[in-house]
């Protein structure tokens, strides 16, 4: 038997990326948080990055998860510290990053997602969105994001 | 509880956040590369994110009932407590990225700072803008050595600058009874201990891009005290049109 937080969990974390659509919040590690306060459900979540516009998409979708999942005097909350870094993303959800054709956040160097070449050169440090930087691959010619480190 | 001088405080790093925010978003569209001109927008979103945080919280501290939208669209200018710096005029692109360098050197040595700071909001909004401004400063100045070291042309731009924007930086180091007071309790950051800091970033990029600050200027300041240029008016009419225009609209 599941208890009521651990079942919100699940749901919280299920929630998709709207930018990032093969990354969960789960994935990503922003449910901090998910406790019974007196009778109420609070989910705590982190922001990505302080002007992120995804973090109120995904801020509605967990509160329309939790609804339809049958919490409906859930409270989703924010929080800010300690400041998400992408040491939190997990291991599952680096692997379908590359897959997706994103170099995950990694402290080392940078491959390309689509050939796995090391010959690569950075053509802007920022993206299409906050997250993420423009690089190409010298090797295969494409272009590529890579998930900045953070 | 009413906070008066921590209300004061977060306006004062909020309104700084997000003038420089709508300056910076000015150039969308407009930027002279592609790969610049979405550097420009996301550190601006950044920059409005953290806007957001920190008006959040001196509403909150105030304890009149304002939230970050009414701070933001409901002030006029000699409400707005910003540094006379972010509201300079974006100029050309070596005058927007010399104002950006010569605040995110500041910003970059705030925030880790603040972090550490007895009230726990101002704390946590200074732990995510520590990350951020890091990477802005890299990027602001990179560029200022690139066009200081550049050609004849960008060097006399990004020189040219820096001559018009120096004697605002000397503001950042400037306290009142509201930095004071809060320093003392552990909640602030006392600017004057940025100083050299700042300078220890500022001078040997400088050096590199081969620049040099102008002989002799002073200070320019009152923006933290309400006393702005006649850009910050203009700036704020376009900014604040469409709530003035239509009080309450939402979409
Ligand atoms: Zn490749």
């Amino acid at each position: 038997m599941v208890n009521r937080a651990e079942k919100a969990r699940r749901l919280a974390e299920a929630v998709l990326d709207p930018e990032i659509p093969v990354l969960t919040a789960g994935d990503l590690g922003i449910v901090r948080e998910v406790e019974e306060d007196g009778g109420r459900l609070v989910v705590r979540l982190t922001p990505t990055y302080s002007g992120c516009p995804a973090s109120e998409a995904i801020r509605r979708d967990v509160e329309a998860a939790l609804t339809a999942g049958g919490f409906v005097d859930a409270v989703v909350e924010t929080c800010l510290a300690p400041a998400w870094t992408t040491d939190w993303m997990s291991e599952d959800g680096k692997a379908k990053l590359a897959a997706y054709g994103i170099a995950p956040p990694a402290r080392g160097p940078v491959s390309c997602p689509h050939c796995g070449g090391a010959a690569v050169e950075e053509l802007s440090r920022f993206g299409s969105t906050p997250c993420k930087a423009l690089w190409r691959c010298l090797g295969c010619r494409e272009p590529f994001e890579r998930f900045k480190c953070l | 509880m009413a906070d008066a001088l921590t209300a004061a405080y977060a306006l004062r790093l909020g309104d700084d956040a997000l003038i420089l925010s709508h300056r910076l978003s000015e150039w969308v569209g407009h930027g002279p590369e592609l790969e610049e001109d979405i550097a420009l927008a996301n550190t601006s979103l950044d920059l409005l994110g953290q806007a957001r945080l920190l008006l959040a919280c001196a509403g909150e501290r105030e304890g009149k009932g304002r939230d970050e939208d009414a701070l933001a669209y409901g002030r006029d200018v000699l409400d707005f407590s910003n540094l006379l710096l972010v509201e300079q005029p974006n100029g050309d692109f070596a005058q927007t990225m010399v104002r950006q360098f010569l605040f995110d050197a500041y910003a970059v040595e705030l925030w880790p700072r603040l972090s550490a700071s007895r009230d726990e909001a101002l704390a946590g909004v200074a732990g995510k803008a520590a990350k951020e401004a890091a990477y802005h400063v890299e990027q602001s100045a990179a560029w200022v050595v690139r066009m200081g070291d550049g050609t004849e042309e960008s060097h006399a731009r990004a020189q040219s600058g820096l001559n018009l924007l120096w004697p605002y930086a000397g503001e950042i180091f400037e306290a009142d009874e509201v930095e004071a007071a809060l320093a003392e309790k552990g909640i602030a950051v006392a600017p004057s201990a940025l100083r050299e800091h700042w300078q220890a970033r500022v001078e040997p990029v400088l050096e590199e891009a081969g620049l040099a600050p102008p002989e002799g200027a002073g200070v320019r300041k009152g923006g933290r005290q309400g006393r702005h240029s006649e850009h910050l008016g203009h700036l704020l009419a376009e900014f604040q049109f469409m709530q003035r225009a239509y009080p309450g609209a939402e979409w």
